[in-house]
């Protein structure tokens, strides 16, 4: 199983290829993909440099274009297509019809990973990417539970890559406008969710706190609560009279006690999200998952060891971790 | 210009369903969309009664269009869809692109539903090829998007737009709902039924926000295109789909009729939709309070 790792600079690149990451996941410094953040990503420079370490140790390295490109603009994605193929980078992830389009004729010898932002969850779905794209893997929404995992990946349309570990996307993705509607700014045109410049904090007596975005208010905090990041799924809400996470916590995804199952049933790589992460998360999650995944290879029957669960609720948004869709209770 | 119904969003009791369409049949629409596009789960009309409803509806002449679910799931999901595209009758609104998949495998022509993401002239061109005669905008393309497929210079289907109703923002494997009432979504009760019209979602301070409707989160506000008409009509749009509510459904399609056959602009009684100015979905641009006279209309 590989282990798919996100990096937001070239020194995150090093730190997942040296902690055990098969792969590492990085993006253009614009538009084309969905962790379009300021200061983020790889300049051309940085990304021929993180491609060469990667190959140097025998690991790959994959491009995310997985934004939706107007019509005006879909030469930057384009341009960004050949970029990367001319950067011999070992996939691209992709989710728009026209840049798979263009990336299948231009470039027919490029692996194309279907980005979980193509909301692709059956296998009808897969096959349409499969025959029109010859996609080589499909990343999988976080709707799924363990049990439409597996069937999904015993119809072997494509390998599956599920997400194993970050910040849960609550809505399926690709299909999710809750920061538009706030914001006019979505995950899909613009690849930031619910962004930083509409965030208004203020002070209010007594120590609490009030967070906006864009002039709505998500949540408001008593001077002991810890504060969260303001994505629209993730605020308190009143419904009724009462006032709660009516959509979800602030909390992240974490699937290490399913590992086994996860391998059992087919699941051909887990991905790692946090792009926007610093080294610490990179390096020790990295490190963790990459120790899990060998233990489970060598010895199928060994107990994990407890400090990895420690290790990543440390790390986790919230320091809360949930099974997510995996698991029924979840819905 | 032409008026459609768009596929009921919320969950009804089967009597109140078939008494909504029998009626709809009388009002002055071109184009009727039904079937279940948000829950599965929802049973109170299965997939075959469905199908008997649509059959029977287009007896009245209208058009008579099958909407698939926006969100799959489950095998027992796509059995279903393969029922509704192998209806031999009707077309269907694929919003997803399972449904894009198993109608292009029959070689049936269909319509594409505001779930796809279609945003440029190569998605829209690759779509047509698989069989897609009219695209139904998804909530973000606004006017500027239009103007751009138009300007590629490629072929066309027939653009439909949101014109009434809540907007369809997202969809989950969770059921917010249940979550409400704190029920799990395995053990739901069907509670969504308890609210024909969604349960509304406020801020902290009350202000209205969203909606909740089982699995999918709508807008809080009825977004209102009957003053735009015009300005639709010159972009290229040739149908306004209006959404279904509990009450006072007729009166939302004869104003819109009666707006496009006069051809004088109407007074907003909704509020405007952001995202057709390329805005943020909610944003409201100067004089766009709704007088307290146009509450009769929106039941919630």
């Amino acid at each position: 199983m590989d282990l798919i790792c996100p990096a937001g600079n070239l020194p995150a690149l090093k730190t997942a290829i040296d902690h055990g990451a098969s792969a590492v996941y990085i993006g253009f410094r614009d538009q084309t993909n969905a962790r379009a953040f300021a200061g983020l990503n790889f300049s051309e420079d940085d990304m021929r440099q993180g491609i060469d370490y990667a190959h140097a140790h025998a690991r790959k390295v994959y491009v995310a274009l997985n934004t939706y490109p107007t019509s005006a603009h879909i030469r930057t994605w384009q341009n960004a297509v050949d970029r990367a193929a001319a950067l011999d980078v070992d996939a691209i992830i992709c989710a728009d019809l026209g840049v798979l389009d263009y990336a299948t004729r231009r470039h027919p010898d490029l692996p194309r990973h279907l980005s979980v932002q193509a909301s692709a969850t059956t296998h009808a779905a897969l096959r349409y990417y499969r025959e029109r794209f010859g996609i080589a893997r499909a990343v999988m929404p976080r709707v799924l539970s363990l049990q439409q995992v597996e069937r999904l990946c015993k119809r072997q349309v494509v390998p599956i890559e599920v997400f194993a570990f970050g910040s849960l996307c609550i809505m399926v993705e690709g299909r999710c406008q809750l920061s538009s509607y706030v914001t006019g700014v979505s995950p899909n045109r613009h690849g930031v969710c619910s962004p930083a410049k509409f965030v208004r904090w203020d002070e209010e007596p007594g120590g609490v706190r009030s967070v906006h975005l864009n002039n709505v208010l998500i949540d408001r905090y008593q001077a002991h609560e810890p504060a969260g990041y303001p994505t629209v799924c993730k605020g308190r809400y009143k419904i009724g009279d009462e006032i709660f996470h009516a959509l979800e916590e602030p909390t992240s995804l974490n699937t290490l006690s399913l590992l086994p199952m996860l391998k059992a049933v087919g699941v051909a790589a887990l991905k790692i999200e946090g792009r926007q992460r610093g080294l610490a998360y990179v390096g020790a999650v990295t490190r963790v998952w990459r120790q899990a995944i060998d233990q489970l290879e060598a010895q199928p029957n060994a107990a994990g060891d407890p400090a990895w669960q420690h290790e990543l609720d440390a790390h986790a948004e919230g320091h809360q971790t949930t099974l997510g869709p995996y698991h029924r209770s979840w819905h | 210009m032409q008026l459609t119904l768009g596929p009921l969003q919320y969950f009804w009791h089967r009597d109140d369903v078939f008494k909504f369409y029998r009626e709809a049949v009388q009002w002055p629409l071109d184009t009727i969309y039904l079937g279940e596009t948000v829950c599965s789960k929802r049973r109170e009309l299965g997939t075959r009664d469905w199908i008997a409803l649509a059959n029977e509806l287009a007896e009245s002449g209208h058009e008579i269009v099958l909407s698939s679910l926006a969100l799959l799931e489950a095998e027992s999901e796509l059995s279903a869809l393969t029922r509704l595209a192998e209806n031999g009758r009707l077309r269907v609104e694929a919003n997803d692109m399972s449904a894009v998949q198993i109608l292009r495998e029959r070689k049936l022509p269909f319509i594409g539903g505001p779930g796809l993401n279609v945003y440029n002239h190569v998605a829209l061109r690759l779509l047509r090829e698989d069989g897609m005669q009219r695209l139904v905008l998804g909530i973000e393309l606004g006017r500027e998007l239009l103007r751009e497929f138009k300007d590629s210079g490629e072929p066309l289907p027939e653009f439909e737009v949101i014109a009434w109703g809540r907007l369809p923002l997202a969809y989950s494997a969770r059921c917010y709902t249940a979550r409400a009432l704190d029920r799990s979504k395995d053990d739901c009760g069907f509670r969504c039924i308890d609210y024909p019209d969604g349960l509304p979602l406020k801020t902290r301070e009350g202000s209205p926000f969203l909606t909740i409707n089982g699995i999918q989160i709508q807008g809080g506000e009825y977004c209102d295109l009957a003053p735009d008409i015009a300005e639709l009509q010159t972009a290229g749009i040739q149908l306004l789909r209006l959404y279904p509510q509990a009450n006072d459904m007729a009166a939302v399609v004869a104003r819109f009729r009666k707006t496009i056959d006069s051809g004088l602009p109407a007074q907003r009684v909704g509020l405007e939709n952001g995202y057709w100015h390329g805005q943020a979905g909610r944003q409201q641009m100067p004089g766009d309070e709704v007088p307290d006279s146009a509450q009769a209309i929106i039941s919630a």
